[in-house]
């Protein structure tokens, strides 16, 4: 990492509204990401990692509030900015993807449509010149026959073509940061390969930050460079992601890699799943919010949240009771060694 | 079925299977006109599947969507009616059974679904649910709360669970509630569609052993559907895998991984991302390039020719591969030899994807 980061978020607070009171989404998360550089989010449904993407973009919903935090991008803090102030950097200079492209895509709209839009709006140009700047967008995402297809509506594209077709989108204005959430959650595992490479090719390439959010362990090992474990809207173990799949530090994430079946692990090895079920966030955390499912748990978890500690370079970890770092080589039975 | 038998040596050796499929076809109508409503053709979502389980033991069944797996697991239970083939189950052949003799067949073949959220009826208590099967068969009698009870106890969930209701239920809990459903008429074969798939990692692993423990309390027959291979080895003593409505690879699960033949389960195996950055490193991927072609109108020859990174000039295109032995697999590629001896080797292909005029993964109606 050299210079300033391109964007540094600050205990972000996220609150929402609801019928059965206030939901404690995300609760003081901090992370930096430079140019050309890819940071994953890794958590289950419900701990926030969404929540954290959407407040940036000032795209919560609107019983959301956030209530404490700072998000720093060239200079400015995104979270003051008001709705037309965002507007020129959503899209312009941070873009994102999501799971589902059917849904975010506008089905009576053409794939050409969509995609000039960005760059009428952004850059004013006219129809010609659009046109052929989104023949371009398409054929760099790899749909052959890209001239012809501007003129599909979705549903002709099948998953992963619509998926490509979102990324031209958020390629349209050149982002520097483009935030993927569960980009190919939705996709079969061979297309998601192709997703993944497209995304991968982009970042070496044009020098693009990438913020991806997943729940896909293997996904986040194979695309990037530091990884943030986030559980009940705090992240509880950030570092390298060869450090974090080596020596995983957090009770929460040796958790998680004991309960995935490994491919090129021996078969029948008894799978550790991590016992009970997530926290629900009606109330602000008081405790280690793993403390419940926990089997490093001390006296000190019930009392207070465990500050996030650097054990080794780079290598936070939020608890009073980390793992030893040789724990999870030893337990993996059978591994790829 | 007898003539069958010996058919694929080594891999059948214990005994009559419980359940044997041959050649089975199931073709939903594609119709086409107001007026007429004239028949244009045929999703061919599974094209002569043959197959067989043995008793105890689990076979998984792998594909993408659309690959027809699910399909097979609903025909196997007569969900859909076969367009051909035949389904034997425990030696009493079922493929054309009338409800009325299906009905004591149905006690001892059962189903869980992917969706724990859609398979419950949200205005049923937990109990009345677990408890139906058992009243619809009359087998309940005065002892059905009971056996409700014990069943529910069975699956891992706290006894007052019966008087709840599904939304009070985390995912992973519901699928508990489905699973006990299923258990309640101890059945001998569970057909298991994509039972952990929507799960989030951490409870996924508690369901997987859940069936695990349940496979050996209860003698329990599993075909286990999934598209995560991952999952599929881990529980599975054998695996299928499927493309476009027909089986490409059947191998001893232990095996697939170490030694996949035929070109798809070496692209899908090499697509599956492992959670260790230092391996994912190591490994050379073989992207697949372009879509699943339309099971309305799939390939000639051997139906992966489009996208196999492996393609000959010969043969590929013209002839369609048998499902043969090979080692201790079943393979459905002329070249298997060549690819296991290492003389072929990939090649990156030209992007073809399907043509835009219909949705390229078609999904079966929901039944």
């Amino acid at each position: 990492m050299t210079g300033e980061p391109l964007l540094s978020v600050e205990d972000l607070h996220v609150r929402f509204g609801t019928e059965r009171g206030l939901v404690y989404a995300v609760n003081g998360v901090s992370f930096e990401i430079s140019a050309g550089e890819t940071l994953g989010i890794v958590g289950e449904s419900g701990c926030g990692k969404s929540v954290t993407s959407l407040a940036i973009l000032g795209i919560l919903s609107r019983n959301a509030r956030v209530t404490n935090g700072r998000a720093m991008f060239a200079g400015r803090d995104l979270l003051t900015l008001n709705d037309e102030q965002l507007r020129s950097i959503r899209g312009r200079e941070i873009a994102m993807i999501f799971q589902d492209p059917m849904t975010s895509l506008n089905p009576v709209l053409t794939i050409g449509r969509q995609i000039r839009e960005a760059l009428e709006t952004h850059f004013g140009m006219d129809r010609g010149q659009a046109d052929l700047r989104s023949t371009e967008l398409l054929d760099q995402v790899g749909i052959p026959s890209a001239k012809l297809r501007l003129k599909d509506y979705p549903h002709q594209f099948s998953g992963g073509m619509r998926q490509r077709a979102m990324i031209a989108i958020a390629l349209a204005c050149e982002p520097k940061l483009l935030i993927a959430d569960e980009p190919t959650t939705a996709l079969d595992v061979t297309i998601q390969a192709q997703i993944l490479q497209l995304l991968r090719d982009l970042v070496s390439e044009r020098d693009t930050a990438l913020i991806l959010i997943t729940h896909d362990l293997g996904v986040v090992a194979g695309m990037c460079e530091r990884v943030n474990v986030m559980y009940a809207g705090m992240f509880m173990e950030t570092g390298s992601a060869d450090a974090l799949f080596a020596r995983p530090r957090h009770p929460y994430t040796l958790g998680l890699l004991q309960s995935v079946p490994r491919l090129d692990a021996g078969r029948r090895q008894q799978l550790q799943p991590i016992p009970g079920a997530p926290r629900n966030m009606l109330s602000p955390p008081a405790e280690c919010p793993f403390a419940p499912r926990c089997r490093f748990e001390v006296e000190e978890s019930r009392q207070a949240v465990p500050p996030l500690e650097e054990l080794e370079s780079g290598h936070h970890v939020r608890c009073f009771n980390p793992v030893p770092a040789e724990e999870w080589q030893r337990t993996r039975v059978g591994g790829a060694a | 079925m007898a003539a069958h038998a010996g058919r694929w040596g080594c891999l059948s050796e214990n005994g009559t299977p419980l359940v044997d499929v041959d050649e089975l076809r199931v073709w939903f109508p594609i119709r086409s006109g107001v007026v007429l409503d004239r028949h244009v053709g045929d999703v061919k979502a599974v094209d002569g599947v043959s197959l067989q389980i043995r008793r105890g033991e689990t076979l998984g069944l792998v594909g993408e969507s659309g690959c027809g797996k699910s399909t097979v697991g609903r025909a196997l239970l007569r969900l859909y009616e076969p367009t051909g083939g035949t389904i034997t189950f425990d030696g009493q052949d079922i493929t054309h059974l009338g409800e009325r003799e299906l009905r004591p067949l149905r006690k001892r073949m059962q189903m869980i679904f992917q969706d724990p959220y859609a398979s419950l009826n949200p205005r049923h208590s937990v109990g009345r649910m677990v408890g139906e099967p058992l009243r619809v068969h009359k087998m309940g009698g005065r002892n059905l709360n009971k056996t409700v009870r014990e069943l529910l106890a069975t699956v891992g969930l706290p006894a007052d669970a019966a008087t709840r209701y599904p939304h009070e239920f985390s995912g992973g809990q519901r699928q508990r509630i489905g699973l006990a459903r299923a258990l309640a008429l101890n059945p001998d074969f569970i057909v298991c569609d994509e039972p952990v798939s929507a799960l989030d990692v951490s409870i996924q692993a508690q369901i997987v052993n859940l069936l695990e423990l349940l496979q050996t309390e209860f003698d329990l027959t599993y075909l286990f559907i999934a598209h995560d291979l991952a999952v599929v080895r881990h529980i599975s003593d054998r695996i299928a895998v499927m493309y476009l409505g027909q089986i490409m690879e059947l191998s001893p699960g232990d095996d697939l991984y170490d030694n996949p033949l035929h070109p798809y389960t070496i692209s899908l195996l090499s697509a599956i991302p492992i959670p260790d950055p230092e391996v994912e490193r190591k490994r050379t991927s073989i992207l697949l390039q372009g879509d699943l072609p339309s099971p309305s109108n799939p390939p000639h020859a051997c139906r992966f020719h489009t996208r196999c990174p492996y393609v000959q000039p010969t043969r590929c295109r013209d002839e369609e591969p048998e499902l043969r032995p090979v080692d201790t697999h079943l393979v459905k590629c002329h070249f298997a030899e060549e690819i296991k001896a290492g003389t072929l080797q990939p090649q990156q292909r030209e992007v073809v994807f399907e043509t835009p005029s219909a949705p390229a993964v078609w999904q079966p109606p929901p039944s």
